[in-house]
């Protein structure tokens, strides 16, 4: 069986060398995540990671959660761990120091947090959960809000939930019916049905604060008439301590695919009489407040693409080292060896491994430019970074989470017959790994918000930015000797021409034929992601020859090479095939009429 | 009451090692280091006795390369207040650490000594008795309890017959076996204030220590690969080839 192994040493080099750690440790309120202390605090959420959330993996998935008299009961092991987890003060990492947080960056929060969901992506939830509504509360909230509830939630003593969806509210939430009355002493009360509330309920904390979409009574239709309030499950005393039982119920979870230990709530507000709730800022902003957490949930959500292309690949690694099967390729009544000789099954494992690197690189890189976003000095770098995070948001959450259901299935592959029985462990992952690309907005949300809001609402200008520190990469590899930079090169530069024309067409075509636009937004969000991906391993095997220059003999420089010359011949080969899909695939998406399906 | 805690760099038990083509050693180039195990079980002894308020102050200390500060740090993460490191390059083998210590004691004067039985690296099991005798002190090796009190430390110790249980009078050198205790994950706080803990650094040469090597390692060698096995035709085949070919009975 595959233990989960933390890739600390590619996350070391992912921050260090391509994400700037030390750039970011020299901002004004990032002092402290000097790369010695990262290295410390990889190696212990690594320690904590493998030995405490890997091993409730399997079991939990097994177990499942379970729902009776209206609460869950996690699966065994979890409520230890999750207090082990909030004792070590893991939950609060990112978080605000006003609040009990370490304010460390939020690119070593991607690296840790990318731990917690390759070792138990369904008890990674609930601290996603948590962050993104102490987000939420921490931007909008009044002090009144932020003083009950933000610090227990900073130390993990209480949870928190976001409940957008409802029945008929899914990825249209201006369709959100759930009503808040207000009440004479300014607190509303709620009722209403939400659907898909991840750990709307369990047993591993003292308290739930639920962050609900709800309308008022005056409320205009649609998106621009939607609140948000804060509605714990246990109401909150003045001195702090917990008073009755808020009418806020699971009255079921859900049956599903995966990440079963996760429990997906249905929750109903206010069946015995309201449940008691607090406006977090103003009315009818509610939207807006969300979306400001969701950007960070997504981020998120992304970074699960990447812990299942790790996990699946150690997996599928560990199984190809072991299993001996066949002679070598072309050798008769030669010994049996490990499948991991025969090169279909290392190709299998080179895409793997190319992909977990590519999505964990730009996804740091990302993390490091919100971080430079929000603690840069100059404005104008302030803003330079946002609109890189902004644009590359929906390209880290819709590709990652797609490729990782692809590495997962490969992962089944390598195992042969053995994938298809849960006991391999392989099925699991891609199991878990579907809902990656679901919720938090579908890839199909995700490339919708990339061509349009995120590309032709500003003229593609920050597009344009990105393409031209590629063309610098570009340029710097036609400086390196040798076939495999070659190589890559010639890849990578075709891919880059890729991007700049489907880009340009979506930019060109979005304003005219916003419906052709949108039929190729799914592959251009692809085709971004791609070459996104080739760009940071492109950088980083540009590091890696630097090093190879200077003597050192770490084959994990040579490694990153050779993976780098595999993702441009085998992925970056892929770009010119969706660039043509994108500018001349609309017309045969749209072109049979409905009722021809 | 100050214990001195020492701690070794080794390469990580989840690492499989792997022996250098000249046969001279294990090749620890590029190779995941951490602290010893049975170290790691010594610090959250100390640092237990220390929030019991039985030890006022735990020292840790390493020996040898600069990279054994990430060591001392990760001791400091699990609670221990302070670290020494007695920075060499060169080989250092069970004697010369022992020496180290000692001198290392006769500055702090601790009133315990608690380190790993042995280091998985090597499996020596030799420092912790090497330094009770060159101090002079009592020892109780591979303890599986350990109750400090003033003037006196009682240690449950794993013998082959079963446990026994040791009185002796401090300062002692206590070595600890693998159940002793679990040793705690570091919290996220804790990993940050270890950064701002003091590291002291000392040469061998400031301890007027001399650590150059009386042992010489002739070769470094994989074990033997492990053969296939047989299939025995009845019992009476079996019992033979017990006999005459495993030598057992």
């Amino acid at each position: 069986m595959s233990e989960y192994i933390a890739p600390v040493r590619d996350m070391q080099f992912v921050l260090k060398e391509l994400a700037g750690l030390e750039e970011i440790a020299r901002l004004p309120g990032c002092e402290e995540a000097t790369p010695d202390l990262a290295d410390a605090v990889l190696e212990e959420a690594a320690k904590f990671a493998e030995g405490v959330l890997s091993p409730l993996n399997i079991p939990g998935d097994q177990e499942g959660a379970r729902w009776h008299d209206k609460a869950v009961t996690m699966p065994k092991g979890f409520k230890d761990a999750y207090k082990l987890f909030a004792e070590s003060g893991w939950t609060a990492l990112q978080c605000e120091p006003e609040w009990g947080g370490q304010g460390l960056p939020k690119v070593l929060g991607a690296a840790v947090t990318e731990m917690w969901k390759s070792a138990n992506h369904a008890f990674s939830l609930c601290p996603l959960l948590t962050t993104g509504a102490i987000e939420a509360l921490v931007l909008s909230g009044s002090d009144k809000l932020k003083q009950t509830y933000l610090e227990k939630m900073v130390s993990g003593v209480w949870t928190g939930t976001m409940n957008l969806t409802e029945p008929n509210a899914g990825s249209d939430l201006a369709a959100v019916r759930t009503r808040a009355e207000p009440q004479p002493d300014g607190s509303y009360r709620i009722f209403g049905q939400k659907i898909f509330i991840t750990y709307g309920d369990h047993d591993m904390a003292d308290n739930i604060v639920h962050l609900v979409l709800a309308r008022t009574p005056t409320a205009p239709e649609g998106v621009k008439g939607i609140s948000l309030f804060v509605v714990p499950k246990f109401m909150v005393n003045d001195d702090g301590s917990l008073g009755a039982r808020n009418d806020a119920w699971c009255v079921s979870i859900e049956h599903k695919l995966g990440i079963h230990a996760s429990p997906t709530a249905v929750m109903a507000f206010g069946d015995h009489g309201g449940a008691v709730g607090y406006l977090v800022g103003e009315e009818n902003r509610g939207l807006e407040y969300m979306f400001i957490m969701m950007n960070a949930a997504r981020f998120g959500v992304g970074l699960e693409g990447v812990a299942v292309c790790e996990r699946a690949y150690q997996r599928a690694r560990d199984y190809a080292r072991d299993r001996i099967q066949g002679t070598d390729i072309g050798v008769r009544g030669g010994p049996k060896v490990p499948i991991i000789a025969h090169p279909d099954v290392r190709r299998m494992l080179m895409s793997m491994k190319a992909q977990a690197e590519a999505s964990r690189a730009l996804a740091y890189v990302v993390a490091a430019a919100h971080d430079t976003a929000i603690h840069h000095p100059d404005p104008e770098a302030r803003k330079q970074n946002q609109a890189f995070v902004d644009l590359m948001i929906p390209v880290v959450k819709g590709w990652s989470t797609e490729i990782g259901i692809e590495v997962a299935s490969t992962g089944v592959q390598v195992h042969g017959g053995m994938g298809f029985i849960e006991e391999t462990g392989a099925a699991q992952h891609l199991r878990d790994s579907r809902i990656s690309a679901i919720y938090e907005g579908t890839t199909g949300i995700q490339a919708n918000d990339l061509i349009g809001r995120k590309m032709a609402r500003e003229g593609g200008a920050t597009l344009k930015a990105v393409i031209a520190r590629m063309r610098a990469v570009e340029a710097e590899l036609g400086a390196q000797a040798g076939e495999d930079f070659a190589a890559i090169r010639r890849r990578f530069g075709a891919g880059i021409d890729a991007l700049a024309r489907a880009g340009e067409w979506i930019v060109a075509t979005y304003g005219q034929d916003v419906r052709a636009a949108s039929a190729g937004a799914v592959p251009f969000l692809r085709l971004f992601g791609t070459v996104a991906g080739g760009w940071q391993m492109a950088r980083a095997a540009l590091v890696a020859q630097g090093r190879i220059a200077a003597g050192d003999t770490d084959p994990f420089y040579r490694a990153k090479i050779v993976t780098t010359r595999f993702y441009a011949d085998h992925l970056l080969t892929q770009a010119d095939g969706l660039a043509s899909t994108v500018i001349e695939g609309a017309a045969g998406v749209m072109a049979l009429a409905e009722d021809m399906f | 009451m100050k214990i001195l805690v020492p701690v070794k760099r080794v390469v990580d038990y989840n690492v499989k090692v792997r022996v250098k083509a000249d046969g001279t050693g294990v090749d620890i180039a590029n190779v995941k280091m951490s602290m010893n195990p049975f170290d790691e079980i010594a610090v959250e002894e100390a640092v237990r006795l220390k929030e019991a308020g039985i030890v006022s102050e735990v020292i840790a200390v390493s020996a040898g390369v600069a990279g054994c500060q990430e060591t001392l740090r990760t001791a400091m993460a699990i609670g221990a207040d302070r670290g020494i490191l007695v920075e060499t390059d060169a080989e250092l083998q069970p004697l010369a650490v022992a020496k180290l210590l000692k001198a290392l004691c006769d500055r702090e004067q601790p009133q315990a000594v608690i380190c790993g039985k042995q280091a998985i690296d090597d499996d020596a099991n030799q420092t912790g008795q090497m330094l009770a005798a060159l101090l002079g002190w009592p020892q109780a090796t591979f303890a599986s309890k350990v109750v400090l009190a003033a003037g006196q430390a009682t240690v449950t110790r794993e013998v082959d017959g079963g446990l026994e249980t040791l009185a002796l009078p401090l300062p002692a050198v206590i070595t600890t076996d693998l159940r002793l205790n679990e040793p705690r994950y570091a919290t996220l706080p804790n990993i940050m204030k270890a950064k701002k803990k003091p590291l002291d650094t000392v040469k061998p040469a400031d301890l007027g220590v001399d650590v150059a090597p009386r042992l010489k390692t002739l070769k470094v060698s994989e074990p033997p690969k492990r053969q296939a096995g047989v299939k025995v035709a009845d019992v009476a085949d079996l019992v033979a080839k017990l006999k005459n070919e495993a030598k057992v009975i």
